[in-house]
């Protein structure tokens, strides 16, 4: 699907995610399907828990155990594929890029959205960074249900 | 007659590596731009580029060319740079002709680096001449370098990288992305930049082509029909989609008309979008001492161009006499790079065109 559509299958999804446990602290989710030549995800990472190789076609690897959830490759991914997540139940939180106008502010509820474009829940924005090393893209922290980690990818502006 | 040691025709990413090659040696080059500005296509990539670090990766497309660009300025003593200058023709003997201003200039030179980039490719089909139908080239240049609106909501013909890309640029900007369609019955670009369109809610319409486009006097919509695995079209199938404009994003052919009228060896070779040069192993072409670098040499990503361009500034400089272990070990730095970013099945099409240069050269 993820080839005619642009939606990767939720067991694609569920394969890029750590066991349940390891989510009590935030984790990169990297969701690179595809030989492509591309590693920053690699070299921006200050705790090399991402590895490529030589090979930049070869697909990320995360090891979990090293990822600190810093976000750092968030930003730096070109292809906008990478997030945080993190579990407490019965909520979520998930750290997304986010490149549009107008950015959202801390204390807004936005529409959550999942990887068709389908509205799936409410977003609470906790929390928008944007510093010089991330070049324009935001990093928007947003708190869900916990039910919907493996579903929320970005955000929506709710309409007034 | 104007002297100089090398002459590079085109001031996109290919064009400004191979100057910066060469200028750094001491060797004094003259670069050629037509348009006011430096940098090419590059100009308009607002997005973050892929590839590695030594290709500008994550650095967004027109940081690079000011990156580029900047690179030049300590080595300005050996370095002309004629913008709105436009190349006319190369003759025998290294003669260039040049337009620039309404006047004609005469140049000659030891060596000549042809990277004039790629036109885009065009679409047939009913009223394609309709205002508010563009080409993802001026759709870019509309909306990145003008601020301007290429209209409010717009059908994407096309799913490689320009088309992905550019769509998400368009709604940045505030466009409505109606759909993006696809002829083939796969996603042509990155899947990455199509999850970030479907994220966004726009929809991807693969085996799908568009028959004719609606309106008099401008868009109003078009008409798109379903396509079968065999590229014929299924009657019935037709859908209207209401837009006022329309991107035809269907590929680039390399700019190779100035290698054609001087006689260099040319190939049709599809998988590099069309006619390029039969050229050497060091991007030498059949005309001794003209090189070329970028996508007239096969069409691939800006980053392929960058390291090209690098090389072929290196190669001409061999070429003029120059030789050092450091110039080898750059040209042996350059080559993985290009094959790291040739080597993954995006660069499957670049594998087989250059297979193609091969056997051409054997031939001729």
């Amino acid at each position: 699907m993820l080839h005619k559509t642009g939606i990767p299958t939720i067991e694609q999804v569920k394969d890029q995610f750590p066991e349940q446990s390891k989510l009590s602290k935030p984790k990169a989710i990297i969701e690179c399907y595809e030989d492509i030549p591309c590693n920053p995800c690699e070299t921006s990472c200050p705790f090399q828990a991402i590895i490529i190789g030589p090979d930049i076609n070869q697909q990320p690897k995360v090891d979990f155990d090293k990822c600190t959830g810093c976000t750092i490759c968030v930003t730096s991914c070109p292809g906008l594929a990478i997030i945080v997540a993190e579990v407490h139940h019965p909520h979520a939180i998930i750290k997304i890029p986010y490149e549009f106008l107008p950015r959202p502010q801390k204390g807004e509820v936005w529409h959550a959205v999942n990887r068709s474009g389908e509205i799936v829940g409410d977003a609470n924005i906790l929390q928008t960074l944007v510093s010089r090393r991330q070049d324009r893209t935001l990093l928007v922290s947003i708190q869900i249900d916990s039910s919907l980690v493996y579903e929320v990818i970005t955000i929506r502006r709710k309409h007034a | 007659m104007i002297h100089t040691d090398v002459i590079i025709v085109g001031g996109g990413p290919a064009g400004l590596c191979a100057a910066y090659s060469l200028v750094k040696q001491g060797v004094s080059v003259t670069l050629f731009e037509r348009n006011s500005k430096l940098g090419g296509q590059l100009v308009k990539q607002t997005h973050k580029f892929f590839g590695s670090e030594k290709q500008y990766a994550k650095t967004r497309g027109f940081d690079i060319a000011a990156k580029l660009i900047k690179d030049l300025e300590p080595y300005s003593a050996f370095l002309t740079i004629e913008k709105n200058a436009t190349v006319l023709g190369i003759y025998p003997d290294k003669v260039v002709t040049v337009m620039k201003n309404e006047a004609y200039f005469k140049y000659q030179c030891k060596a000549i680096i042809v990277s004039t980039g790629a036109m885009e490719k065009v679409l047939a089909f009913e009223q394609n001449d309709l205002p508010g139908i563009y080409g993802a080239g001026a759709v870019q240049t509309l909306m990145n370098v003008y601020g301007v609106y290429p209209g409010q909501s717009i059908v994407m013909v096309g799913s490689g990288n320009i088309g992905l890309i550019v769509s998400y640029q368009l709604l940045q900007a505030g466009v409505e992305v109606k759909a993006v369609i696809e002829a083939a019955s796969s996603i042509g670009g990155y899947k990455v930049h199509a999850s970030k369109l479907r994220r966004l809610g726009v929809p991807i319409l693969t085996n799908t082509t568009i028959k004719k486009a609606h309106g008099v006097d401008f868009l109003t919509g078009v008409e798109t029909i379903q396509l079968d695995e065999s590229w014929k079209t299924i009657p019935g199938t037709e859908k209207t989609i209401q837009c006022d404009a329309c991107c035809i994003s269907v590929g680039l052919a390399p700019m190779h008309q100035l290698l054609s009228m001087a006689g260099v060896h040319m190939k049709y070779i599809p998988e590099f979008g069309g006619i390029v040069p039969i050229a050497s192993d060091t991007h030498e072409t059949s005309y001794d001492g003209l090189f070329v670098a970028g996508d007239v040499y096969g069409i691939e990503e800006a980053s392929s161009a960058i390291v090209e361009g690098y090389l072929s500034g290196l190669y001409v400089s061999n070429k003029l006499g120059m030789k050092s272990e450091e110039i080898n070990s750059q040209i042996a730095d350059f080559h993985q790079q290009l094959e790291y970013l040739r080597s993954g099945p995006f660069g499957k099409k670049t594998r087989q065109g250059l297979e193609k240069i091969k056997e051409a050269r054997n031939v001729t």
